[in-house]
């Protein structure tokens, strides 16, 4: 099994991707299929960007067993106030300056439920909130 | 449709990646936000775009994006040009805007990028 923890600062925009980047590059040197790396990456990068955005700080972890990936965002807080108005399309509480940058369009999270096999979220306000995507690699793949 | 078409009907200056104009793109998607971006796009859209900044490069390379048009004249500074050639990213500026660009290729047959 393969694993790798990456910090994630809230705010930090200008390293926001780079764990993604990363992400990406191992999975494609692991031999995974292109596929299944392009969907991986779209949410990790969704993942990182919410930590970035949303949260008070966290991480971002890649786990590559031999038949499925795992990736896990898990932050300090504040919380999801309510996770089923968070998951619609649209939805969104970023800031003036995020959206100005691009994001904040309220797609993020549909994004990596969409993007992903299985998905896993819970949230306490004050606590955090944990977000788990999941890939089987059982399927034929391209 | 050849990325090398695409820069001839918007009249498009070729800012970097020239040796990766034969890429053929497929649908094309036009947008400031790169979280729609995110959501609509597949890794043969062209993307026209007005929002010039690092994470455009960024949002590109985790799609795979092969071509990025910047609208409405603006200006691309260097940070972003070598991000683009890191990634192997065509990258053309137009003077026209949004939605004259779209509406250009749009009329010659390449169609808009459909949600999977």
């Amino acid at each position: 099994m393969f694993v790798q923890t990456f910090p994630i600062t809230r705010g930090d925009f200008d390293t926001a991707g780079e764990a993604s980047s990363k992400i990406k590059n191992m999975l494609k040197k692991l031999g995974i299929s292109p596929r299944i790396v392009r969907e991986v990456a779209i949410t990790a990068y969704e993942m990182e960007l919410n930590l970035v955005i949303h949260s008070l700080g966290g991480e971002l972890k890649l786990e590559v067993r031999p038949k499925s990936i795992e990736l896990t965002a898990k932050d300090n807080g504040p919380g999801i106030e309510d996770i089923k108005l968070a998951l619609k399309e649209g939805y969104s509480t970023a800031s003036e300056s995020v959206r100005n940058m691009g994001f904040g369009a309220g797609m993020g999270l549909p994004n990596v439920v969409r993007h992903c096999h299985n998905f896993h979220i819970e949230s306490e306000l004050n606590k955090g909130t944990l977000i788990i995507a999941g890939y089987s690699l059982d399927e034929k793949e391209d | 449709m050849k990325v090398s078409e695409v820069a001839r009907i918007l009249n498009a200056k070729i800012l970097c990646c020239e040796h990766r104009l034969h890429e053929e793109v497929t649908s094309a998607f036009g947008a400031d936000m790169m979280s729609d971006v995110l959501a609509f796009m597949n890794e043969h859209t062209l993307l026209l775009t007005g929002l010039v900044n690092p994470h455009v490069i960024r949002t590109a390379e985790m799609l795979e994006l092969r071509a990025i048009v910047f609208v409405r004249g603006k200006e691309v500074p260097e940070e972003i040009l070598e991000r683009a050639k890191e990634q192997e990213i065509v990258l053309l500026a137009t003077d026209k805007t949004l939605y004259t660009s779209c509406g250009l290729l749009y009329a010659t047959g390449l169609p808009e990028c459909r949600r999977k």
